[in-house]
């Protein structure tokens, strides 16, 4: 580092925006990785179950959904195991509403560091959302060994999931940014944050199949952004009749673009005085 | 010489949001309304219509200016709420400037706090990459001194363990090894040096020249004056987010004594005899600090004697005043003294001298009260708290600091008479 024969000029003033902000985030990445592993490291620390919770919480959650929607609401699954229904939409669902969860409370727990050094802050948000991955991860294994016990062998379908992951990743980022941001002046937003994801667990196909929904409706449903990303993981476990209608799943698409690009201004826009108000 | 920092114009705003009574509120509006609360009481209404929200603004800082030449090391003093804080956190790029400019050549570290980001959960080991990496260490750097850090902090054998299990010195211990081990061009550090026990803060001292000896720049924020001037070239004096001296460390470090904000402090002198405090008997007219050459101070060293002389005129005849001095050591009581003669006094202008002997009072900051009261009867005829201040500067080179090189806790100093022997001896193993 001491190489430079010159050293770089920085400058500070009021509403500057930083030059080298994208090269310092890279910069920093290192940081990003440690920020991930230790909040991993610490989520099932004095745990008496430890990682065996990342099973047990979406089975369970499974059988429940399975009981109501399958057995008692009787609601149709074209043939397919209601319960292999069920978990591939929950898997992103998880993914998506833990990652959100934390991400919009991830600079309010991390106030010590925003306000003792400099870095750059989407470092805190973004490594924030990787770490639900690992839950992931575990619930992915499981849903391709229940693939194989119901009769459903996975197929060269499942190398599409990465695809949908990344989808699920930049919804609850781009929406996490927004939270994240806002709720360092409001609090709020800690309140807000999860009556929209017990809201958003009922209003996407999480325990039902999109079949449901009348045809004239889908498109207007595919607003939920994790419409498409459910319709795409329910394709690559369960087959061709489940095939997310394409118009649908670009405009989930393009939606989170939407949201990740606008999440990314805001946050920007509004970084600068966060180690004020915090 | 090539500037390593140049601030110009820096100011900071922060708006202070208050919800609360405007402190303006008169009388009747308080009368009135509280009949209209009283009123309302029955109908359950919420809300109080005359506490209102409102922002005040504040400037932590105002129109900075200074250049930091590569290679130097600059204390920057002040009394808490001066700035010294604020200028930090921009100078770290924690927060932005409201105005002006500053313009940094080099990599910048700053050091607000030891042991950011720090878990509890996590072990030493874990926790020096996450500390590293938080400071703006690369993984590579913290490997290539990782064993240094460890045996800086010697928590060799605690290595694996959570850091909630350490003692506090441990973890003390952890959390500077890993900040000493920057290496940036600047290092900006607020007042983190005094932690550990005092073996520790010697050997932190010890690194910190070290450190600075490099030829790296140093910020170093602190309220120990003695670190400032052993650690320090130049010095950075703030008051109420302006400078107030900048300079030589030495000389702005007395400055500091004399920068008491509230306007008093080596003299008091009441030029009317009406306003000065006192009764019918007596009346206080002055008081000042003096050395024993009759000049006017308004701090000594540890070794020097202070004199505390008052000036009082007393008007009637009848009664035996005594002059006693109250001395608070930073808001603590330390000691009340009159002298042992008492005799009827007649009216005049009278002067009493108190002296506090050299090596009596520690380091710090003192307020003197002045008093005249009559016994038999009992008459306090003025009772001046808080009229006189001064500070006791510490010498380093005392020899029973023995090289320590930090703050002795304590009111008083003195010293003493230390006997020591070898009672016995013990025949090698």
């Amino acid at each position: 580092m001491r190489d430079a024969v010159v050293p770089p000029v920085l400058v500070l003033e009021a509403g500057r925006t930083e030059r080298h902000y994208w090269r310092d985030l890279w910069r920093y990445r290192e940081l990003l990785y440690f920020l991930a592993r230790r909040d991993i490291a610490v989520r099932y620390k004095q745990t008496f179950f430890g990682i065996a919770w990342a099973v047990v919480r979406p089975l369970a959650t499974m059988l429940v959904f399975t009981l109501v929607f399958g057995r008692i609401a009787k609601l149709p699954s074209d043939g397919v195991p209601y319960s292999l229904l069920v978990f591939s939409g929950m898997l992103p669902w998880f993914f998506f509403a833990s990652a959100l969860g934390d991400t919009s409370g991830s600079l309010v727990a991390n106030s010590n560091l925003l306000s003792k050094v400099y870095f750059p802050r989407l470092i805190v948000p973004i490594s924030t959302v990787v770490v639900p991955l690992v839950d992931l991860a575990v619930g992915l294994v499981l849903l391709v060994a229940m693939m194989v016990v119901l009769g459903y062998p996975p197929s060269f379908r499942l190398l599409a999931l990465p695809g949908f992951i990344l989808l699920a990743f930049g919804a609850a980022l781009g929406l996490g940014l927004w939270f994240a941001a806002m709720n360092v002046k409001y609090r709020d937003f800690q309140f807000v944050v999860p009556f929209i994801l017990m809201f958003g667990l009922y209003a996407s196909p999480v325990g039902f199949s999109t079949k449901v929904i009348p045809s004239q409706w889908r498109l207007l449903y595919s607003l939920n952004p994790m419409v498409g990303v459910i319709e795409g993981f329910r394709w690559a476990v369960l087959g061709k009749s489940f095939a997310p209608p394409a118009e649908g799943l670009l405009l989930s698409a393009a939606l989170i673009v939407l949201l990740l690009a606008t999440g990314v201004w805001f946050f920007r826009r509004t970084e600068r005085s966060f180690a004020d108000v915090i | 010489m090539n500037q390593a920092i140049s601030v110009s114009g820096l100011s900071k705003r922060y708006r202070l949001h208050h919800v609360s009574r405007p402190s303006y509120q008169s009388l009747r509006e308080v009368v009135s309304e509280s009949m209209r609360n009283l009123v309302r009481r029955g109908f359950q209404t919420t809300g109080n219509q005359a506490s209102r929200e409102y922002d005040e603004e504040f400037w932590a800082l105002k129109d900075v200016g200074f250049q930091v030449d590569a290679g130097d090391r600059v204390g920057i003093i002040g009394r808490n709420g001066a700035g010294k804080s604020t200028l930090l956190k921009i100078l770290s790029r924690i927060t932005e400037p409201t105005e002006g400019r500053v313009e940094i050549r080099g990599r910048v570290s700053s050091l607000l706090e030891v042991g950011t980001g720090f878990h509890p959960e996590l072990t030493g080991r874990e926790n020096i990459f996450l500390n590293g990496t938080v400071l703006g260490m690369s993984s590579r750097e913290i490997r290539r001194k990782f064993d240094e850090i460890v045996a800086f902090a010697e928590i060799e054998r605690f290595l694996d363990t959570p850091v909630k299990r350490y003692s506090s010195g441990m973890y003390v211990r952890l959390a500077f090894a890993v900040a000493a081990h920057l290496e940036p061009d600047i290092l900006v550090i607020d007042e983190v040096l005094a932690v550990g026990d005092a073996q520790f803060q010697k050997k932190c001292l010890g690194k910190m020249k070290e450190v600075t000896g490099e030829g790296r720049t140093v910020l170093f924020v602190s309220h120990n004056m003695t670190t400032v001037t052993s650690l320090c070239n130049r010095c950075v004096l703030l008051e109420r987010g302006r400078i107030k001296a900048i300079g030589n460390a030495a000389e702005v470090t007395k400055l500091y004594f004399g920068s008491d904000a509230e306007g008093r402090g080596s003299e008091i002198r009441f030029e009317s005899l009406d306003k000065s405090p006192g009764d019918s008997f007596a009346r206080l007219r002055g008081a000042r600090l003096v050395d024993p050459g009759g000049r006017t101070i308004d701090f000594i060293r540890l070794d020097q004697p202070i004199g505390v002389e008052m000036t009082y005129e007393v008007l009637r005849p009848g009664l035996r005043q005594i002059p006693n001095f109250h001395v608070f050591a930073q808001g603590q009581y330390a000691f009340v003294s009159s002298p042992a003669t008492n005799d009827e006094k007649y009216p005049g202008l009278y002067r009493s001298t108190m002296w506090i002997p050299a090596r009596l009072l520690n380091e710090g900051l003192y307020s003197i009260g002045l008093a005249l009261t009559s016994v038999n009867p009992v008459v306090v005829h003025f009772n001046y708290q808080d009229a006189l201040y001064f500070s006791v500067l510490d010498d380093l080179h005392d020899p029973n600091r023995n090289d320590y090189t930090h703050g002795v806790p304590g009111v008083v100093r003195p010293r003493l008479d230390w006997s020591l022997e070898r009672i016995r001896e013990v025949a090698k193993a």
